[in-house]
């Protein structure tokens, strides 16, 4: 480091006092990146306009840090949704299929959208979305806008709610006016 | 014709040689009208069973035999998808090709609108039932409920068309297996490095120069588009059934030719070295010449065309067709230099005789082969060998000059003499190793005989890994279970499917099996659409149903009325016929599995064994098929009725050999009349075989019907040496000329097969490693186990 460089980085951190006092993104993206996963239950209900009631659904979550992310449907039909690394699979009864996500720019800027919140992934997050935080650290919101418009023709926003290191929801809600709330309780002591 | 003949025969031309020259004649007009082919379906067997010869169909003729597979490497993944869709286009474009498939979404979406436009003739969940109040209900609640699942974004759009979801069931069955992935929009291998489409060509499987012509398309038009391309460093593969045909085709023609040319080429260089003569050389290599176009001739005349591998078999006929000359100029000029004047005819002949009648009963044991390749090859044999003989009995005395002067090349068999003499103290060797030889072939028992067809399969390991390697990433199915149906015509043979596929549905169930797949399924018989058609209620019923269906469901009928349109249009819809398919990846499935034969129609129905790696089990199978005995189906396991097949051709075969072997050694009694030289004479050949089979054996080599031809070229080749060995008054090895003869004419088989066994073409090699260690043994062998010489000192 020469002496110029030195200047510098002395210079940006007496403009930049240490994050202790303010709660931004960057420190709950900290705070999630030290979650090393576990188990929850979740509860979804997919709000249809075709429909005059919500379909409601639930069954078991798993993460583990920093791309596995299962999610089992048990009610009211058995369904299973695996995303691991670059790899997405579905089953459900007889079928199972699995694609890569490279593959599908639409389903990963989904699935970076829950993966990259609760592994902390920042940049993976402002790659598909602009970024917006309100609350505070014991109930924050995240609010994710689509800034590619291939996301954006499916989806308008995705709000996800948390405590701390933990995401406790999930809301898609969809370019044509449905939308899904996705509520998640960790399992303890996991 | 400027040859030399004997003084006093210049007036008059001799009538062997009138006879001799109108015989070249008739053969080079036979040759030249001949036809040859190169395809290798002369080495399938004519088959016998229904289920065989399916089996050879699709391999002639089937959709297989016209699917191309086409891998494009290099370059990028974005690159890749944007050739693969040029170059699909192009191929689409160019008319040589019925299909063309890339998994472009444009394709795709063809097919999917064929289906949903068909759903209620095409469903099978469309009864009575089903449209009734409670079957309607159970259908749209099952549809709610996916709404909730991970798909539930695209199902929503087709709920209000489709609420009884028959279009999540066509899907369904259309996707089974996974299919291949996908990357940019188009397909590709699972590990994303490769570009794939799938492309049947519009010729017959059979038509080799169309396949070619189709190959060379897309290779051309392929370098085209990736020189333009940006970067251009892309690479195309391409594989399946017409490349191997191609290949084979050229690898044969070739081959034909560059072993015929280097096999006598070693020959003549061979001759000309030892004679040092040219003249010699060309009256030598006259009965060769007209031996080989005798061989062809007779070959045309018998088959009607000529196989390029037969051509290929000619330098083995250069191999022992040469020996004929050589023993009648070394010998003939051994008699003359010893005095005992031109008595070649009763000294050397009559064992020539001998040895060539032996020949000929050999081979003509593979006149009687199923496989049409091999009777041609035995054919050729004996037609060349008989005429090659013969020619130097006959002919070649009157085109000598009266003194031909030829190197004497007793020396050399002077120099072997004290050699040979001394070669019968090896007889306990013999003895060792021939036991040694029994033993491991016992050992080496269930493994001696290679029993499936890919042993003479010219296709190169390289080729056939990247058609494994393209199989895999499109997931292919590799068609080894198949449940096999005929019927007089479409409508029958298509309601036979649908029975079968009732019952298969069963054990589907059961987990006995993974699936099938049904022509059926995307062409349901018309009777099963009508009566689907007959199940859909009229529009007001409908209506009246649907609301007593909805009562308690979050789903009000007024989203529905898009469901009423569809149903109503669907009665009046007309039925679904293969027309109506046209275009789509439906249609190919399709003509894949229903074709039509001379005797009328035949369906196809793959089987999948159930995930993991548990085998298909065929008893189950076979047993629900014979509940069902008016469709007469049939479970045929192409791999094990394959290897059937060639194994009831290759015990046909050994028994034909072992047939000519007996037959020989009746021949030999019967001349010898001395049970002593008989046995002299049959032990070196038979001992000979049991080495060569050894240590085949040994370097792991799997013997083939094409080894079994080698064997019998060895006792052939190698009756010649034992007979020279065993005549009733003298052993060669007192007589360096005759044992440099017999040295000189084993040099050149040796040559000639050992040319053969460094082709890379399989049917060849087999023959040239069998007979080329073969041929020395016998020599050998001969010598060693030949009655003591008479104590006679060399001259």
């Amino acid at each position: 480091m020469n002496l110029r460089q030195l200047l510098a980085a002395l210079a940006l951190a007496l403009c930049c006092p240490p994050a202790l006092a303010a709660w931004n993104i960057a420190s709950l993206m900290g705070e999630l990146a030290r979650n090393p996963g576990g188990r929850a239950v979740f509860t979804e209900k997919k709000y249809i306009a075709l429909l005059d009631r919500p379909v409601v659904s639930s069954g078991e979550m798993r993460y583990v840090a920093p791309d596995y992310l299962e999610k089992r449907t048990l009610a009211p039909k058995p369904d299973y949704l695996l995303l691991d690394k670059d790899q997405i699979t579905v089953e459900r009864g007889k079928h199972k299929f699995t694609l890569r996500l490279a593959e599908q720019p639409e389903i990963l800027a989904f699935a970076a959208s829950i993966r990259g919140t609760l592994s902390g992934d920042r940049a993976a997050l402002e790659r598909n979305y602009a970024l917006h935080l309100s609350g505070t650290r014991d109930s924050w919101t995240l609010n994710l806008s689509p800034s590619n418009p291939r996301i954006a023709e499916l989806v308008t926003r995705i709000t996800i709610g948390g405590k701390r290191d933990q995401v406790l929801s999930v809301e898609y809600l969809q370019a044509d006016g449905d939308r899904a709330v996705m509520t998640i309780a960790p399992i303890p002591g996991q | 014709m400027n040859l030399p003949l004997k003084p006093g025969a210049r007036a008059r031309i001799p009538r062997a040689v009138l006879v001799w020259l109108c015989g070249l004649v008739a053969c080079a007009v036979l040759a030249l009208r001949a036809d040859y082919t190169a395809d290798m379906s002369a080495f399938l067997p004519r088959s016998p069973t229904p289920a065989q010869q399916l089996l050879v169909d699709q391999l002639t003729e089937g959709v297989l035999s016209r699917l191309l597979l086409v891998g494009i490497e290099g370059s990028t993944p974005e690159a890749r998808a944007g050739l693969s869709r040029a170059l699909a286009k192009h191929l689409q474009d160019g008319g040589l090709f019925v299909s063309v498939r890339n998994g472009d979404a444009a394709t795709l979406a063809i097919d999917r609108e064929i289906l949903f436009s068909n759903r209620y003739l095409l469903s099978p969940a469309v009864t009575p039932e089903h449209f009734s109040p409670v079957g309607l209900r159970a259908a749209i609640e099952n549809s709610i409920e996916l709404l909730g699942s991970p798909a539930g974004m695209m199902l929503k759009q087709l709920l209000p068309r489709d609420p009884t979801g028959e279009m999540v069931e066509l899907i369904g069955s259309l996707d089974t297996q996974g299919g291949p992935a996908s990357q940019h929009g188009v397909w590709a291998s699972k590990d994303g490095t490769r570009a794939i489409l799938m492309l049947q060509t519009r010729a017959a499987g059979s038509d080799t120069d169309a396949q070619e012509a189709a190959i060379e398309r897309v290779r051309s038009d392929f370098a085209a588009l990736a020189k333009a391309a940006q970067p251009p460093e892309a690479r195309v593969l391409i594989s399946g059934a017409p490349v191997f045909a191609v290949n084979s085709r050229a690898a044969i023609q070739s081959e034909a030719v560059r072993l015929s040319t280097l096999g006598s080429a070693a020959v003549v260089c061979l001759l000309l070295i030892i004679y040092r003569s040219l003249t010699a050389v060309a009256l030598g290599l006259l009965p060769v010449a007209s031996g080989a176009l005798a061989g062809i001739a007779a070959v045309s005349l018998g088959f009607g065309s000529v196989h390029g591998l037969t051509i290929g078999f000619g330098t083995t006929l250069i191999g022992e067709a040469v020996d004929y000359s050589i023993y009648y100029f070394v010998q003939s000029d051994s008699a003359r230099r010893d005095g005992s004047q031109g008595n070649w005819m009763e000294r050397f002949w009559p064992t020539i005789r001998l040895g060539v009648f032996t020949s000929a009963i050999g081979f003509a044991s593979l006149l009687f082969s199923g496989f049409p390749g091999l009777a041609q090859l035995g054919l050729y044999s004996i037609a060349g060998l008989v005429s090659a003989a013969a020619i130097t009995r006959f002919v070649l005395p009157h085109l000598c000059p009266a003194t031909l002067p030829i190197r004497d090349i007793s020396p050399v068999g002077l120099a072997m003499a004290g050699l040979w003499r001394r070669l019968p103290r090896l007889r306990p060797l013999v003895a060792v190793l021939a036991v040694a030889a029994v033993a491991i072939l016992a050992a080496h028992h269930d493994r001696v005989w290679n029993a499936s067809l890919s042993g003479l399969s010219p296709v190169s390991e390289a080729d056939q890994a990247i058609d494994r390697s393209l199989r895999a990433d499109l997931g292919a199915p590799d068609l080894r279970y198949l449940v096999v149906l005929k019927a007089a015509d479409r409508e029958s043979a298509l309601a036979a499917a649908e029975r079968t596929g009732r019952r298969l549905d069963g054990l589907v169930e059961a987990g006995t099996l993974g699936g099938y797949e049904s022509p059926a399924r995307f062409l349901p018989a018309s009777a099963t659409q009508e009566a689907r058609r007959q199940a859909l209620p009229e529009r007001a019923e409908l209506a009246r149903r649907l609301d007593a269906a909805l009562e308690g469901l979050p789903l009000k009928a007024d989203k529905l009325s898009p469901f009423l349109d569809a149903v109503d249009a669907a009665r009046h819809q007309p039925l679904l016929s293969p027309e109506s398919l046209h275009g789509s990846t439906l249609a190919l499935a399709v003509d894949t599995l229903l074709l039509r034969r001379a005797d009328g129609w035949t369906v196809l129905m793959p089987l999948r064994a159930p995930a993991g790696d548990a085998p298909l089990d065929p008893a189950p199978i076979r047993a629900a098929l014979a509940q069902d005995g008016e469709t007469g189906a049939l479970f045929v396991d192409i791999f094990s009725e394959s290897t059937n097949l060639y194994q009831a051709y290759l015990d046909e075969a050994i028994l034909l050999s072992l047939a000519g072997s007996f037959a020989i050694v009746v021949l030999m009694a019967v001349s010898l009349r001395n049970p002593g030289r008989l046995w002299r004479v049959i032990a070196p050949l038979l001992v000979a075989e049991l080495l060569v089979m050894a240590g085949l054996a040994l370097a792991g080599t799997q013997l083939t019907l094409l080894h079994l031809v080698g064997m019998l070229l060895i006792v052939a080749v190698g009756s010649n040496y034992a007979l020279f060995f065993n005549r009733a008054d003298d052993n060669p090895a007192d007589d360096p000329r005759t044992l440099a003869s017999l040295l000189l004419a084993n040099l050149a088989t040796v040559i000639g097969f050992g040319i053969l066994g460094v082709s890379p073409v399989p049917v060849l090699q087999a023959i040239g490693v069998t007979v080329g260690p073969g041929a020395v043994l016998t020599l050998l062998l001969s010598a060693i186990l030949a009655s003591p010489p008479k104590g006679r000192s060399p001259p």
